[in-house]
Order: structure tokens, then C-alpha cells, then sequence
């Protein structure tokens, strides 16, 4: 298992805007350079790209929730 | 005289218009959201209510939170600084609704002035001269075809309902236009459900020069004018007043009919009316009002000694304009910087931390406007100004040289800010000069800002 970590404090959303749908689901694979989320830190907006390949990804930062730099945003097997 | 406010804002600006109050005798109730538990308007106004979690759309912008603050805590009044809810017209009237007096125009006033169309209509009406273009939105292709007598090319065709830049199309030519005017109509229908359009004549180099005015809803005066033309991404960094791109008669009739605007909307409080200066043309055209107090406002209060946020305090209260126009004098020269926390060797990348040690520049004609302490931690949940440096000399050429000096002074450890952005601005031949455009800043930063590295002081 290993964890795709916030490289920036700010609050976290999991689409690219309200209506869209999620850059990844529950359950979904990730490769290395995959958007998983955005960070938006003092408006302006950030990626977070997996830095890790990986199954099965699960999130454990809902949408919109504030983070701290270094914060677990979601696993992967 | 009002007796008790609610500060409907955070950072440096509800700050500033505690102490305003505070000066004034009014008592006053700071508002803060989980992640500003130890900012400074919580420290120093006279009550602070915890309005919920750290995201804006949850505390600041919390309509329903902010008014329950105010009845909780007895107050008569709201303040909204700028930014969040300030331009929100149902918030306005959601006050008055509660019984509560809204600091700034009614609802009314910031409807009108808040749709682009409606307000380029009031402006056209009171006889201030608009961007050549259509005077509301554009009923078909064959009227647009029309305006373009008046525009030529290149002509922007904007979204009725657009903001901030987005909606926006510029046509080189007639091809071009013929394509671009339904595709706009269907997108502005998407994007807003609004596919209202408007065009205006694309002003290729222009300054952006704005007037300062006060009004009791009856009457109004103007404050002068500023210059901000040093943007980026359309943000301002860099303000001045006066502007010394102008002459004595078109500053008096830019201000003039500023004044006049502010009458014909029955406009309550303290404004800004916007305007871009073509330098080739030596003409003016308004661009839209801001129906609040500005980031900026203290340039002007530093030519003209007057507290612009006090006198919007006590028009609040039932005051009449307590200034004539005559009492109204502009003396030497003021410069605001924007101390941001950024770094502008990166591409602007914010930089939230905690302020490890401050030294706060001092002396004659400087002012610091600031929500910072040392060990203060900038959240990273809200926009970047840390800090406002203004200065204030006898004139221009002074005030670039106060601001080095002062600038010099300042250190904010533990946060890469823009300061090293305005040491090279004000070394810089074209700002000394004051030889600069809104799109001049970008072309500069293009080959300038990969020297712009802010020392990050432990």
C-alpha cells in the first residue's frame, strides 16, 4: 500500500470544477503523472499528480476539505 | 452614529475598518472562521463570534451565520470590506431586511452597477463617455453588424453575464466576427444561462486610472483619482495618486464626471469608478463602479488626509457628506505596493507559512496596513495579501525613493513575498518614468522575473 500525499496546505477538491465528475473514483488504478485532485491554496488552483503507480485508489480527504501540506489525500495498493 | 459593528471580513481590511470604527466610538464585533481563530481583527475588536469552518463559502460567505452573528451580538450595523460579500446585493438587502444597516450603497445601487450593460447604460446617461460599442446587449447578428461602424476592429464580444475576464472574444476582422458572434451567444448561454451578449472597441494600450468618490445618496464629491495600471492577470500590484499620465483639464473632467455618475445612482458611501485612459487619444472611458471600499483607498487617503472608511462609517449612520468639494485638496504623492504572500521568481506560487519575525517599516509618509504578528501562521484558505505598503511624499520621484527605503525596512521572515518585485519595479527606467500600460507588467515579468527571488529569512 502507499499513500499519495498534499504537496501544498489549501483545501482539497477531487473534479476540476462542481459539475464535473471526479478526476478519479474509488476503485480506480492510478499511473504515475495522474491528476487525482486540485489544491487550491490563497485562489489560486494547484494538481496534485500521483507520484506513485497503483489499484484500487481510495481517497481518505473528502472534497472540499481543508488540508495541511503533507496530509494524506488517498491509498493506493 | 452607528453604535455597533459587525465586521464582515477578515485580513488586513477588517482590521482596518476596526480601527476605523473603533476611532469613531462605534463598538465593534470581528466575525472569524476556524482557521482565524488567531488572527488579528479577532484580537483587537471588542467581540469576535466563530461563524464556522475554514472554507469561505462556509463562514465568510455565509449569509445566514453573518446576520445571526450580528442579532447575537446587538449590533445595528454591518460592514462587508471588500472582496466575499461586498458587491452581493441580496446580502445588502438581507441586512436591511434584518434590521440592520448595510455600510455601503443599497442593494439597488449595487445591482445596477454590479450588471455590466445596466451600468454602461447609467454611465452613458449621466453623460460619462463609455468604450465605443453597443449600448446594451446586442439583439442579432445583423444590430452587431451595425455597431461595428462604431468599434472598427479589433472589437470584443463579451458575455452579458461574464466576470473576472471569462466570456470574453476578441474579432480581428469581419471573417472572424461573423464566426465568433454565434459561437460566443451559445457559450454565454452555457457557461452563465445568460447568452445576453455586448461588444465593445478593443482598447489596444490603455492606462487604468480610477476616481475615488464619496456620496450620501443625494449628494457626492470626488477624492481624485488613482493610476493602476502595473497589473498582473488583471490583479492590481502597484497604485498611485495621483495619476501623472494626466492633465489638469482631464483630471477635472474625469472627476467631474465621475461625480456625476455617482449623483445620477443616488449612490450611498464610498465608491470607485473605473475608467481606462487611451494616452494616444487623450481621452477617458468608464469601464465599470465599484460599489466599495478598495483595496487601494489608502493612496487617496494620503493625499487628501481624509478616512475614507470613516466617512463611509458615518454616511452609514444618517450623516450628510461632511466634505465640499473645495475641502477636497490633493497634496504631493502617494504609492501603495502589495506585499503578497507569493513568490515571484515561481510564477506567483502562494506561499501560506507562519511569520517567524517582523520589522514593520516606519518614519515620515509611510503607512503599514497589515494583519500581521511575528508567529502569526497565514492560512492558506483565503487570498494572499499579507500586507499594504503605502508612502507618501511631496512628489513622485520622492515617493519611489520612500518606497525603496521603506521597503528595505521590511522583513517578513519565514515567507517568500513580492517585495523583491517592487525593489526592481521602482529601479525600473519605464516605471520612473511612468511609462507603463495594463499589459505592461506581464511583457516586463516575461524576461524580468527569473531574478525576482525573495531571501527566505529563517
Amino acid at each position: 500500500m502507499a499513500q499519495l500525499l498534499s504537496p501544498l496546505p489549501g483545501t482539497f477538491y477531487r473534479a476540476s470544477a462542481p459539475d464535473k465528475p471526479p478526476f478519479k473514483a474509488d476503485g480506480d488504478a492510478v499511473a504515475v503523472g495522474d491528476v487525482i485532485g486540485l489544491i487550491e491554496v490563497m485562489k489560486s488552483f494547484h494538481e496534485v499528480k500521483a507520484v506513485v503507480a497503483g489499484r484500487n485508489i481510495r481517497f481518505v480527504t473528502d472534497n472540499e476539505e481543508p488540508v495541511m501540506a503533507g496530509a494524506v489525500l488517498a491509498e493506493v495498493d | 452614529m452607528l453604535k455597533k459593528l459587525l465586521v464582515a471580513n477578515r485580513g488586513e481590511i477588517a482590521v482596518r475598518v476596526i480601527r476605523a470604527a473603533q476611532d469613531l466610538g462605534i463598538a465593534t464585533v470581528a466575525v472569524f472562521s476556524e482557521a482565524d481563530r488567531d488572527a488579528l481583527h479577532v484580537q483587537i475588536a471588542d467581540e469576535a463570534v466563530n461563524i464556522g469552518p475554514p472554507a469561505a463559502k462556509k463562514s465568510y460567505l455565509n449569509q445566514s451565520a453573518l446576520l445571526q452573528a450580528a442579532a447575537e451580538t446587538g449590533c445595528d450595523a454591518v460592514h462587508p470590506g471588500y472582496g466575499f460579500l461586498a458587491e452581493n446585493a441580496e446580502f445588502a438587502d438581507a441586512c436591511v431586511a434584518a434590521g440592520l444597516i448595510f455600510v455601503g450603497p443599497s442593494g439597488e445601487a449595487i445591482r445596477t452597477m454590479g450588471d455590466k450593460v445596466a451600468a454602461r447604460s447609467a454611465a452613458h446617461a449621466a453623460g460619462v463617455p463609455v468604450v465605443p460599442g453597443s449600448m446594451g446587449r446586442v439583439p442579432d447578428i445583423a444590430a452587431a453588424r451595425a455597431i461595428l461602424m462604431e468599434t472598427g476592429f479589433p472589437v470584443m464580444i463579451k458575455a452579458a453575464a461574464g466576470g473576472g475576464g471569462r466570456g470574453i472574444r476578441i474579432a480581428n476582422d469581419l471573417a472572424e466576427f461573423e464566426a465568433a458572434f454565434p459561437q460566443a451567444a451559445a457559450e454565454a448561454l452555457a457557461a452563465f444561462g445568460d447568452g445576453g451578449l455586448y461588444m465593445e472597441k478593443v482598447i489596444a494600450q490603455a492606462r487604468h486610472i480610477e476616481v475615488q468618490v464619496l456620496g450620501d445618496g443625494r449628494d457626492a464629491v470626488h477624492c481624485w483619482e488613482r493610476e493602476c495600471s502595473l497589473q498582473r492577470r488583471r490583479q492590481k500590484v502597484w497604485e498611485e495618486a495621483p495619476s501623472r499620465a494626466l492633465s489638469d483639464r482631464v483630471r477635472e473632467e474625469l472627476c467631474a464626471s465621475a461625480v456625476r455618475l455617482t449623483r445620477a445612482v443616488g449612490y450611498s458611501g464610498a465608491g470607485t469608478i473605473e475608467y481606462l485612459y487611451d494616452d494616444a487619444a487623450d481621452r477617458f472611458y468608464f469601464i465599470e463602479m465599484n460599489t466599495r471600499i478598495q483595496v487601494e483607498h489608502p493612496v487617496t487617503e494620503m493625499i487628501t488626509g481624509i478616512d475614507l472608511v470613516a466617512e463611509g462609517l458615518r454616511i452609514a449612520g444618517g450623516e450628510p457628506l461632511r466634505l465640499t468639494q473645495r475641502d477636497i485638496v490633493a497634496r504631493g504623492h502617494a504609492i501603495e505596493v502589495r506585499l503578497n504572500a507569493e513568490d515571484p521568481s515561481r510564477d506567483f506560487a502562494p506561499f501560506p507559512g507562519t511569520v517567524s519575525d517582523l520589522r514593520v517599516p516606519g518614519g515620515p509618509g509611510v503607512r503599514f496596513e497589515s494583519m500581521l504578528y511575528a508567529g502569526y501562521t497565514v492560512p492558506p484558505f483565503y487570498d494572499s495579501l499579507l500586507a499594504k505598503l503605502v508612502v507618501h511624499a511631496e512628489t513622485r520621484e520622492a515617493a519611489i525613493t520612500r518606497l525603496v527605503r521603506a521597503l528595505k525596512e521590511t522583513r517578513i521572515a519565514g515567507l517568500r513575498t513580492t517585495k523583491p518585485l517592487f525593489l526592481a519595479l521602482a529601479d525600473d527606467p519605464a516605471v520612473q518614468a511612468n511609462a507603463v500600460h495594463t499589459r505592461w507588467l506581464e511583457g516586463w515579468l516575461a524576461t524580468h522575473s527569473a531574478r525576482l527571488v525573495p531571501e527566505l529569512e529563517p
